[in-house]
C-alpha cells in the first residue's frame, strides 16, 4: 500500500527532473507542467495497486509524456497552439546522458540574459527549486498576483523570443555562465540579507541558492562555480554572528569569531581550493579569497589587509565598478588608516548611483568616527539611514548616532 | 491550496448566441469540468443563471432589505464559478485559462481563505 505521503516524497525528489525533461521532450514549458501534474495523477491511480516501478523518473517521464503528445494532437487545430508540434517518436529522446543534463537546460533557460533579472529570479525559484508562486512571493517581499504575472510573462518570452532549451556550448560559456551565477547569488543574498526570525518567510533563500549552486557544480564543474560555493559556504558562515541580540547588524570587526560555523568554514575553504585549481580565476573567486582572509584572521587587527586591497583590486580590474571601489577603499583604511579611506570615498563621489547607495555613507561615517570627525560622522550615518529599510542595518546605524551622541 | 476561479461576462454576449453555439459553449465547459476532474484539479463548482434571477439581501439596523437584482451593475456579470485545487497562484491561472468563457470574458482567480477553527467550550 502507498501512502500519499510516498508521493509527496517522489514528488519532492523527482518532480523537477522529471519536468527539466519533459519541457525538452514536449518543447513547451506550460504543457511540460501540465504533463508533470497527469503523470503523478496516474501514479496515485496507478502506483498503489502495482507498486512503484523501479525507476519511478523514468515511468513519469513516459508517461508525461504519452500525456503530453495526447494533449498536443487535441489541440492542434486551435491557432493558439500553432507553435506545438507533436513528436513522432516517444522513445527517441530518452537517452540517459540527454536526461542528466536537462536540469541544468532548465536553468540555463529560467537564467537567460534574453530575460529581465527579476523575471529570471522568479522563474528560477517556482521551475528549479519547486517553490509555490506564493512561496516566492513571500520571499522576495511582493505580492503574489504580481509574481504570478511575471512568470507568466516569462514563459511567453521563452516562447516568443525562442529562448532555446539547451546548455550552451563550451566556447559559449564564458558569456552565458555569468548570468547564471549572478542568479543564485542574488538569490542567496536576497535570503541573507533579510532579518531572521521573520515568520512570515516559510523558505530559506539562502539554502535554495546554495543548493542550487551545489546541484550546478555537479553538472558544471567550472572555476567559477566552486568560487560562488565558497563564498556562499564563507558568508553563510558568519550568519549567527552577524545579529546582535536587539536584531541589529554586527559588522564584521565586531563580531564574536568564537560564533563563526567552522564546519561550514571549512567546507568552503575546500570550494575554495577547488576553485583556485581552476584558471582562470574570476570574480566569485576572488570574492571567496577575500572571505577567507577574513575567516583566516584571529580579529579584525590581525587580517592581512594588505593582501586583502591586492585582491580588490584584482577584483576592480575585472569588474570597475564602484561597489568594489568601495570596498577596497575601506580595506585601503583598514591597512594605512582612515584618512587614507577618506581620500579614496571622495574620488568616489562622482558615481551618481553610489552616493544614493546606503552603504556608501555608512563607510564614510564609520571612517570619520574612526579619524575623530564626529559631526561629519553624524551627518553621514543619517544620511545612510535615510536610504536604507533594512531593518538590521537601520538598527546598527541607530546604534552608532547614540553612541556618537554620548561621546561628544 | 484551493483557488476559486469567478467566472465574468457580459450576458448580452451569450443573448446574442443561437442555440448551437450555446450547446456547444455548454458541452466544452463540461468537457472541461471532465478533464479538471480527471486531473484532480476540480473541487466544486456552478454555473450561475442571468443576473435577472438574482435577488440581493442585506440586514441594516437589525432590518432584512431584499432587492432585485445583483448587488453591483457591473459591465461583466458573474456566470459560474469553479473551486479549484491547484500547487500554486500560477497553476491556477494557467488552469482557469482554459475555462472556455476566458476567450470572451474574465476569470478572477482568488486564493480561498480558510476560516479560522471554530472556537470551542462556550458554544451554544
Amino acid at each position: 500500500m502507498i501512502h500519499d505521503a510516498t508521493i509527496e516524497r517522489l514528488y519532492r525528489q523527482h518532480s523537477r527532473r522529471v519536468l527539466a525533461t519533459l519541457i525538452r521532450l514536449l518543447g513547451d514549458f506550460e504543457l511540460a507542467e501540465e504533463a508533470l501534474q497527469e503523470a503523478f495523477v496516474a501514479a496515485v491511480q496507478q502506483w498503489p495497486s502495482q507498486g512503484v516501478p523501479e525507476h519511478p523518473a523514468a515511468w513519469l517521464i513516459r508517461t508525461g509524456q504519452r500525456r503530453g503528445i495526447d494533449q498536443i494532437r487535441r489541440r492542434q487545430t486551435s491557432r493558439q497552439h500553432a507553435h506545438l508540434v507533436a513528436p513522432e517518436e516517444p522513445a527517441a529522446s530518452l537517452d540517459e546522458r540527454s536526461i542528466q543534463h536537462d536540469p541544468l537546460r532548465l536553468l540555463f533557460t529560467c537564467c537567460h540574459p534574453g530575460l529581465a533579472l527579476d523575471e529570471r529570479v522568479a522563474l528560477t525559484l517556482r521551475e528549479m527549486c519547486g517553490l509555490t508562486t506564493e512561496q516566492v512571493a513571500r520571499a522576495l517581499l511582493q505580492r503574489p498576483a504580481t509574481l504570478a504575472q511575471r512568470i507568466v510573462r516569462a514563459k511567453r518570452r521563452i516562447r516568443d523570443a525562442g529562448i532555446p532549451y539547451e546548455v550552451p556550448d563550451a566556447w559559449e560559456l564564458p558569456g552565458r555562465l555569468p548570468a547564471v551565477l549572478r542568479v543564485i547569488y542574488l538569490v542567496f543574498n536576497e535570503g541573507y540579507s533579510q532579518s531572521a526570525g521573520d515568520a512570515l518567510v516559510d523558505v530559506s533563500l539562502s539554502v535554495e541558492a546554495m543548493e542550487l549552486a551545489q546541484a550546478l557544480a555537479r553538472l558544471l564543474p567550472e572555476g567559477e562555480v566552486y568560487g560562488l560555493l565558497a563564498l556562499m559556504w564563507l558568508h553563510d558562515a558568519r550568519r549567527e554572528a552577524r545579529q546582535g541580540p536587539g536584531g541589529e547588524l554586527v559588522p564584521l570587526e565586531e563580531q564574536d569569531r568564537g560564533r563563526w560555523d567552522r564546519r561550514r568554514i571549512r567546507d568552503g575553504m575546500a570550494h575554495l581550493r577547488q576553485a583556485l585549481a581552476l584558471t582562470p580565476t574570476g570574480p566569485y573567486t576572488l570574492q571567496a579569497s577575500i572571505a577567507a582572509e577574513h575567516v583566516r584572521a584571529s580579529s579584525a587587527e590581525a587580517t592581512d589587509w594588505g593582501r586583502i586591497v591586492m585582491l580588490y583590486e584584482a577584483l576592480h580590474r575585472q569588474q570597475p565598478s564602484p561597489v568594489i571601489a568601495l570596498n577596497r577603499a575601506a580595506a585601503v583604511a583598514m591597512r594605512d588608516g582612515p584618512e587614507a579611506g577618506l581620500r579614496l570615498l571622495e574620488a568616489l563621489e562622482a558615481h551618481k548611483a553610489i552616493v544614493n547607495y546606503h552603504l556608501f555613507h555608512a563607510a564614510r561615517a564609520d571612517l570619520h568616527r574612526r579619524a575623530g570627525h564626529p559631526r561629519e560622522a553624524r551627518l553621514a550615518y543619517e544620511r545612510a539611514l535615510a536610504l536604507t529599510s533594512q531593518e538590521p542595518e537601520r538598527r546598527f546605524l541607530q546604534r552608532r548616532l547614540a553612541e556618537l551622541a554620548t561621546s561628544s | 491550496m484551493k483557488y476559486a476561479a469567478l467566472v465574468y461576462y457580459q450576458e448580452r454576449l451569450i443573448q446574442a448566441m443561437n442555440e448551437q453555439e450555446w450547446h456547444d459553449l455548454n458541452q466544452e465547459c463540461l468537457a472541461g469540468v471532465e478533464r479538471l476532474t480527471g486531473q484532480g484539479h476540480f473541487l466544486a463548482g456552478q454555473a450561475l443563471q442571468p443576473v435577472e434571477n438574482a435577488a440581493s439581501v442585506r440586514v441594516r439596523d437589525g432590518e432584512v432589505l431584499i432587492s432585485d437584482g445583483p448587488f453591483a451593475e457591473t459591465k461583466e456579470q458573474l456566470a459560474g464559478f469553479y473551486l479549484l485545487d491547484a500547487r500554486d497562484l500560477n497553476e491556477a491561472l494557467q488552469l482557469a485559462s482554459r475555462i472556455p468563457p476566458a476567450r470572451f470574458g474574465t476569470i478572477e482567480v482568488r486564493p480561498v481563505r480558510e476560516l479560522p477553527p471554530r472556537d470551542t467550550g462556550d458554544a451554544t
